[in-house]
């Protein structure tokens, strides 16, 4: 029995897991990718499957727990973000080699915009450079297809397959049919094979040459190649080419789906041949030698780099980013798409109407975060201190001028090392440095960067900011936790211990509500940093992230009061940036959002005029 | 078919409006595509969904010309805005076409398709509720692929323990249209 439901990419994506017969999926959290296993944890549950989940450490990690699992023959996902996939670039470089036994999916969303991303990458020349097929979904309905096209093809060739979808396939919906969910008990089988899965060198050689066997015969798939997407409009269509050219559009991915209903809409539908590349690499040969021999411009549409148009080597043909027909950055949005459409076809310009030149709202920190009070006395603890940041919600400490430097995950602790060393190899006095890193972002990346500081030398603030959660991506648990995700007890990690055993030894714990006191621990944090005998030392500022509904947050709750005293003078505004604070023009008094507030009284403590009040609430 | 934008910040329950209007299309055996906003942008920054609506697809053997296949709506293409915030109406206004309608929520504007959505959820001691409280306003004014009792059934299913409540913002809403509509409408 079937049932019609709205599905999110990333739900689909899940269900074309358990659909495929899926004995286990690990991940690491990060937009847009989160939702995929948060998925198969409800379904999991709600359908008593025996699937093995996790919220590994890491995506290298992640990547690595489920490769196991199919060297057994049972068939595993990985799945991450398009960063997490450099941080697995590692295993999934060399599992090229090994191959797989039982179907092997890495899932690999990327974020052409980018909107919630460090940078635009392409997953699928990262699959290129692995030498793995990589598939390039259209929309959610298709990723689920594809996710048993990826499996049968993992499985057959014996090698990881990867599955690649846009922000705008991972957070579109659509209704389609769900199915229920074969479990599979397939018993688990290691073969030891160690010129296979422990090869040296030498049989490192033999196995480059099978992988490149291996491609070849899936280039050579016909079932994989590319397809012409309007052959039934082109043949009942009239073909009345506008220019005596003969002309083609190349797609894949959202990119697809956007030109469809572009091409209806601008009459190019049954006059232009519009070909579907679901698997980007490797590019069917035959395909790439008919088009160059059929026709004579090639217009290539993909995000986000140009993949498919360099396997298209006959340039002179090709239309794409190389030429400067297609933006070389960004996100490739129906508008755009229609522009470059109606250049490419000589098509009068579109007539609407340009987007206002307005900024949008910049995103904050929620009232009442805990972070805004860390960073607020982070920067009254170290006025003219350097602060290297990290990859959380508290990047948005840069709205609050306490975040100087974001790169990648675990990058701050590897800042503040390398701003320490170059005052001190430069003979200089050093400013203050004061890093900010969250929980789950220390977890994934900051523990190793930490021991290199420490053994190293280096001499800084590191400040850890604990909520308990991965909050930005949706509250996903993190190793403090104690429980796996069938809510077994599993040993649950403490920072202090770890930042200890990583030789650090100055630890403190602070409440961030107590501004008083985490300022006095943060001016203590940072002589130790500075006295004879001190090192790094680490402040671990420690609440609950007030959106995390696994925790229910208690704390006296405080009305607060604009007294007579507020002149207007927006300091709370600028300085603190608190949503429920809101400006009235000036010289006027603020105004408390009581909707926005959440009583947390940490403003009482920001005005200089002691013109907010706190009263305990009833 | 039809092409809706509803769009606010973060908070407002942007994706709670939007899922309910494409669940309220999928039980009147419509197809829907929708593209949401997650990520960064939910703390406090402009959230956007794109929801269309088609006859076409639900059920398959639709011409690929009589439905939709991309997840955004082009600007100068959405039949209705719902602006949950003031700022949602300047920032994705353009968004609209030309005699499309945008219905906003705003304290301080006038105009036929404005309303103090805030105040009235505030009033029934639920201020989190103003999103059910605009989009029943604009359902009442019968613009929608959808009628108010379509929705109502839906919000049944969906509101859980805040069903009472959540039908009270949403009627409110309606009523609010309910004494507009019959006023001739000033261009």
């Amino acid at each position: 029995m079937s049932d019609r439901k709205i599905l999110l990419g990333n739900e689909a994506i899940a269900h074309g897991l358990l659909e495929s017969g899926c004995t286990m999926a690990t991940s690491y959290p990060g937009t847009p990718a989160s939702e995929v296993l948060s998925t198969l944890v409800q379904l999991k549950n709600a359908c008593g499957l025996s699937i093995h989940l996790e919220w590994s450490i890491n995506e290298k990690v992640a990547y690595e727990v489920a490769l196991a699992n199919s060297y057994m023959g049972r068939r595993s996902a990985v799945v991450m973000k398009q960063v997490g996939l450099n941080v697995a670039t590692d295993p999934l470089m060399s599992s090229a080699y090994t191959g797989v036994r039982g179907g092997f999916v890495v899932v690999s969303a990327d974020d052409p915009g980018p909107h919630s991303s460090q940078t635009e990458q392409d997953s699928r020349f990262t699959a290129m450079m692995a030498k793995i097929p990589v598939l390039d979904p259209a929309s959610p309905r298709e990723i689920r297809e594809l996710v048993r096209v990826a499996f049968d093809l993992s499985e057959q060739h014996e090698i990881p397959v990867m599955l690649r979808p846009t922000t705008r396939v991972c957070h579109a919906r659509q209704d389609m049919e769900v199915f229920p969910f074969a479990d599979r008990k397939l018993f688990p089988l290691f073969e030891k094979n160690p010129a296979r899965w422990a090869a040296t060198p030498k049989f490192r050689l033999v196995l480059h040459r099978q992988l490149n066997e291996k491609l070849s015969r899936i280039e050579q798939d016909s079932t994989l190649a590319p397809r012409l997407v309007n052959d039934a409009p082109l043949r009942t269509g009239n073909p009345s080419r506008s220019r005596g050219d003969k002309t083609c559009v190349v797609s894949s991915g959202v990119a697809l789906s956007h030109i469809k209903e572009l091409m209806i809409e601008l009459g190019l539908w049954d006059r232009v041949p519009l070909f579907q590349v679901m698997m980007p690499f490797p590019l069917s040969r035959s395909f790439i030698e008919t088009t160059l021999s059929n026709y004579d411009r090639i217009l290539v549409i993909e995000e986000t780099y140009p993949v498919i148009e360099l396997q298209l080597r006959l340039q002179a043909k090709v239309f794409g980013r190389l030429t400067g027909t297609v933006p070389s950055a960004g996100e490739l949005l129906p508008e755009g798409i229609e522009d470059i459409l109606r250049g490419f076809f000589l098509l009068p310009e579109s007539d609407r109407s340009a987007p206002p030149d307005i900024p949008g709202r910049r995103p904050t920190l929620c009232a009442g975060c805990p972070h805004r009070a860390a960073f607020f006395a982070i920067k009254k603890a170290f006025p003219k201190g350097i602060y290297p940041g990290d990859i959380g919600c508290y990047t948005l400490g840069l709205n609050l001028g306490a975040v100087d430097t974001v790169l990648c995950m675990g990058a701050s602790i590897s800042h503040a090392a390398g701003f320490y060393h170059a005052f001190k190899a430069s003979r200089e006095d050093f400013p203050p440095i004061c890093a900010t890193i969250g929980d789950s972002t220390f977890f994934h990346s900051g523990v190793t960067a930490l021991m290199n500081a420490v053994v190293q030398g280096a001499r800084f603030v590191l400040v850890i900011l604990d909520n308990g959660t991965t909050a930005m991506t949706g509250h996903q648990p993190t190793p403090a936790r104690g429980r796996n995700l069938d809510g077994e007890a599993v040993p649950s990690l403490s920072i202090e211990e770890i930042v200890k055993a990583c030789g650090v030894r100055s630890v403190v714990e602070a409440d961030p509500y107590d501004t008083e006191r985490l300022l006095q621990t943060l001016r203590e944090a940072g002589d130790h940093a500075r006295s004879a005998d001190g090192g790094i030392s680490v402040v671990i500022s420690r609440r609950p992230c007030l959106m995390d509904r696994n925790r229910a947050g208690s704390w006296p709750k405080f009305e607060i009061r604009v007294n007579e005293k507020c002149r207007g003078c927006d300091f709370c505004i600028k300085q603190f940036e608190c949503p429920a604070l809101q400006a009235q023009g000036e010289k006027e008094p603020v105004r408390i959002d009581r909707n926005l507030c959440s009583g947390c009284g940490v403003c009482v403590s920001v005005c200089p005029h002691g013109a907010l009040e706190a009263a305990l609430s009833g | 078919m039809q092409q809706i934008i509803v769009s606010g910040i973060g908070g407002q329950g942007v994706l709670f409006v939007t899922r309910l209007l494409a669940e309220t299309a999928l039980d009147r055996g419509y197809s829907v595509f929708i593209s949401e906003t997650h990520g960064m942008a939910q703390r406090g920054g402009n959230v956007i969904s794109h929801l269309k609506v088609s006859r076409c697809g639900a059920h398959g053997g639709c011409p690929p010309e009589s439905t939709f296949h991309s997840p955004l709506i082009r600007p100068g293409r959405a039949d209705i805005l719902l602006a949950l915030h003031p700022d949602a109406y300047r920032v994705h206004g353009y968004y609209l076409k030309p005699d499309g309608i945008a219905y906003v929520n705003s304290p301080s504007e006038n105009g036929p398709f404005i309303l103090d959505a805030g105040k009235i959820a505030e009033e029934l001691g639920t201020p989190v509720a103003s999103n059910l409280v605009l989009l029943g306003f604009a359902i009442g004014f019968d613009e929608f692929f959808c009628s108010r009792s379509d929705v109502e059934m839906v919000l049944a299913k969906f509101a859980g323990s805040r069903l009472e409540l959540s039908l009270k913002a949403f009627r409110a809403g309606c009523a609010e249209s309910g004494t507009r509509k019959h006023v001739p409408l000033s261009p």
